[in-house]
């Protein structure tokens, strides 16, 4: 089985473009020309270039040896958190930023919902010198004030999104709903694997450089240049598509997931879409997402505002139909007290997304001498409110 | 033969309107119909409401989230209008976003809309390609028709294309924008209006989006066979409810 894109835009039975034909013709312009973009040698240097200088890559692969040694295997932290803006998100808006410009767009637009990527979108612009605006929910601005502000000190116009359920997929609609209405001038730029095609592949590939770079350095390290298991949180998925990325099509390597189950799957507070979503439809993609039986999309939970999206990527949903990854979901409390273990076992304090993929470690026996990688997608400096209210610190 | 076909043979410009099913109370659905009717409108597209309807704008937004809260659902849509037909004779069309129709199953979805003689669907996200090739056998099965939109973007090849695989008619949508009620049309609207005219499609136009006085009525049926109200009659219906209709109807033509 492949488990890339295929020539029509699907994984298996999920992605597509459902799309408003007033959407049309953006994306088809995107489709046309994101491959033959990235791969222009002036494109890919301009890249490679800011990946390095700018970004900080490659980022180190860590061997976290306290760690290892209370779980008896070998554990390695892809260390994403090192980026600047402090999680992979900028990777991606790194590649989209050079393609926007390249197809003559002045104007861009994102979606946010913890801020991250809004972010990372409002910092490429600056960087680029372009106008950037960032539709956020109403309530999730209230929920991430520091990010708004970063935002706007960085220049961007963070524009409330007041309809629907005021979250993360309402930010969507109004970034969708601005781009049917300036077809011409704007690119929007999605932060995760989700959405119509090509933008599931085109993140992945702009993600891709985690998985590329944790071949060469776990060559280095240990011999091979493969794992035996990948493991990364999932919300819409970009990290992990990232760090799965070249090991996709590597049957050697065991692919683990890791959802959100919020207060528990069975609460209704949950955001554990390969437990609790049906196929469907969502942001212009056929993929699982959490839905009523009539079909309305319903409004996810966990504690990590960056996981709380009703859908999953259809990379993601075609891995886990497939059963070509494990997918597990670990509850608020335990991704909590993992933001601690790490931080006082390794003196890394992760974003609290990035703590949900290492509960894996409590759920699975791994072998004394299995490699295991997992992506340490974020930092928790963002996180720190949360943990002080959880913690009492 | 299909009842928005028959209707486009009238020698008359066309006067269509949507609402979201379920707003601005639940049963609202049949009075609104009803009284559309009697108002000697021409079609009805009755909104199916969606939490995510990315393409419109925030007043269909609005009703379609005020009916969703009313306890709208497919099934109830179809039960209300299980005899619809004893009193409402003018095509109509249910218009709505693919994915609570993908959860209803498809094929139920049309036996249902064949059973009460539903004429046609909208369906937004649901592109022409994927139409073709995946649903096109089924809908024709049940005499449904399915129409698609097309905007100032569209490239004229496409239009060709939708054009070939249409039935019923083309919805013209006026400017590249989401929907909702603008006051005037400008040249580039009357422009694109008069660009789709001359490519002389087989299946006739109606333009939407933006439509909201006797002016922009006019501008937009002077171009094409009429034109769809949607946001300007959901604000009337907020404001006046739903037994001053023909008021509104007299007000546009």
């Amino acid at each position: 089985m492949n488990y890339n894109v295929d020539e029509k835009g699907y994984y298996g039975d999920f992605g597509g473009a459902f799309i408003p034909e007033m959407l049309y013709p953006n994306v088809a312009e995107l489709r046309e020309n994101y491959l033959k973009i990235a791969a222009e040698p002036d494109f890919k240097k301009e890249f490679d270039d800011l990946l390095k200088v700018y970004v900080g890559r490659p980022t180190p692969l860590y061997f976290a040896k306290r760690l290892s040694e209370r779980y008896n295997t070998k554990i390695y932290l892809k260390r994403e958190d090192l980026c600047h803006t402090g999680a992979h998100k900028v990777n991606n808006t790194i590649g989209q930023i050079l393609l926007a410009k390249r197809l003559g767009k002045n104007r861009i637009i994102a979606e946010t919902g913890a801020g991250q990527h809004g972010v990372a979108t409002a910092t490429v612009c600056a960087l680029m010198g372009i106008e950037c605006i960032v539709y956020m929910g109403e309530l999730d601005i209230k929920r991430q004030a520091p990010n708004v502000a970063r935002m706007k000190m960085l220049g961007a116009e963070v524009r409330p999104a007041q309809s629907g359920s005021k979250t993360l997929k309402d930010a969507t609609n109004e970034a969708i709903r601005d781009w049917i209405n300036n077809p011409v001038d704007t690119h929007y730029i999605i932060g995760s694997v989700v959405g119509p095609h090509p933008y599931p592949d085109m993140v992945a590939r702009f993600q891709s450089v985690i998985s590329k770079e944790t071949k060469w350095q776990l060559h280095e390290l240990e011999g091979r240049d493969y794992p035996d298991h990948v493991i990364a949180c999932v919300g819409g998925g970009s990290n992990a598509a990232g760090l799965y990325y070249h090991y996709l099509n590597d049957e050697r390597v065991n692919i683990i997931a890791v959802e959100a189950a919020g207060k528990g799957i069975d609460t209704g507070e949950s955001a554990a879409t390969s437990a609790l979503g049906k196929e469907g439809i969502i942001h212009g993609s056929k993929t699982l997402l959490m839905q009523t039986p009539d079909g309305q999309i319903t409004e996810p939970y966990s504690i990590s505002a960056g996981l709380d999206y009703p859908g999953v990527g259809p990379m993601h949903a075609h891995l886990f139909r497939s059963k070509r990854a494990e997918f597990i979901s670990i509850p608020d409390q335990e991704a909590m007290d993992w933001g601690l273990t790490l931080s006082q076992m390794e003196g890394i304090i992760p974003a609290i997304e990035t703590a949900h993929a290492f509960a894996a470690l409590d759920v699975r026996k791994f072998g004394p001498e299995e490699v295991i990688v997992f992506n340490c997608s974020g930092r928790g400096d963002k996180d720190l409110d949360t943990y002080i209210d959880y913690f009492k610190l | 033969m299909n009842r928005i076909d028959q209707k486009f043979q009238e020698d008359k410009k066309l006067l269509s309107i949507y609402f979201s099913a379920g707003y601005p109370s639940l049963e609202d659905t049949v009075p609104i119909l009803k009284n559309l009717q009697a108002a000697r409108v021409d079609m009805v597209e009755i909104g199916l409401p969606f939490s995510d309807p990315l393409a419109d704008g925030p007043t269909i937004q609005e009703s379609s989230t005020q009916a969703l809260r009313n306890g709208m659902t497919t099934e109830k849509l179809f039960t209300q209008l299980e005899n619809i037909r004893e009193h409402i004779d003018i095509p109509l069309v249910l218009m709505g976003y693919f994915n609570p129709m993908m959860q209803y199953g498809i094929e139920k979805f049309c036996q249902r809309c064949e059973a009460i003689e539903i004429d046609g669907l909208i369906i937004p996200d649901l592109p022409v390609d994927v139409y073709h090739e995946d649903y096109k056998a089924l809908f024709d099965q049940h005499g449904l028709y399915n129409m698609f939109l097309i905007t100032p973007q569209t490239p004229e090849e496409r239009i060709r294309y939708i054009d070939q695989v249409s039935n019923g008619f083309i919805y013209m949508v006026s400017s590249a924008a989401v929907t909702g009620a603008q006051s005037s049309f400008g040249n580039t609207q009357t422009d694109y209006f008069q660009r789709i005219a001359n490519m002389n499609l087989n299946t006739p136009t109606v333009v939407g989006f933006g439509i909201s006085n006797a002016q922009t009525y006019e501008a937009a049926s002077s171009h094409s066979r009429g034109a769809i109200i949607g946001s300007a009659f959901i604000k009337f219906l907020e404001k006046e409810g739903v037994n001053k209709i023909e008021d509104f109807v007299q007000s546009i033509r």
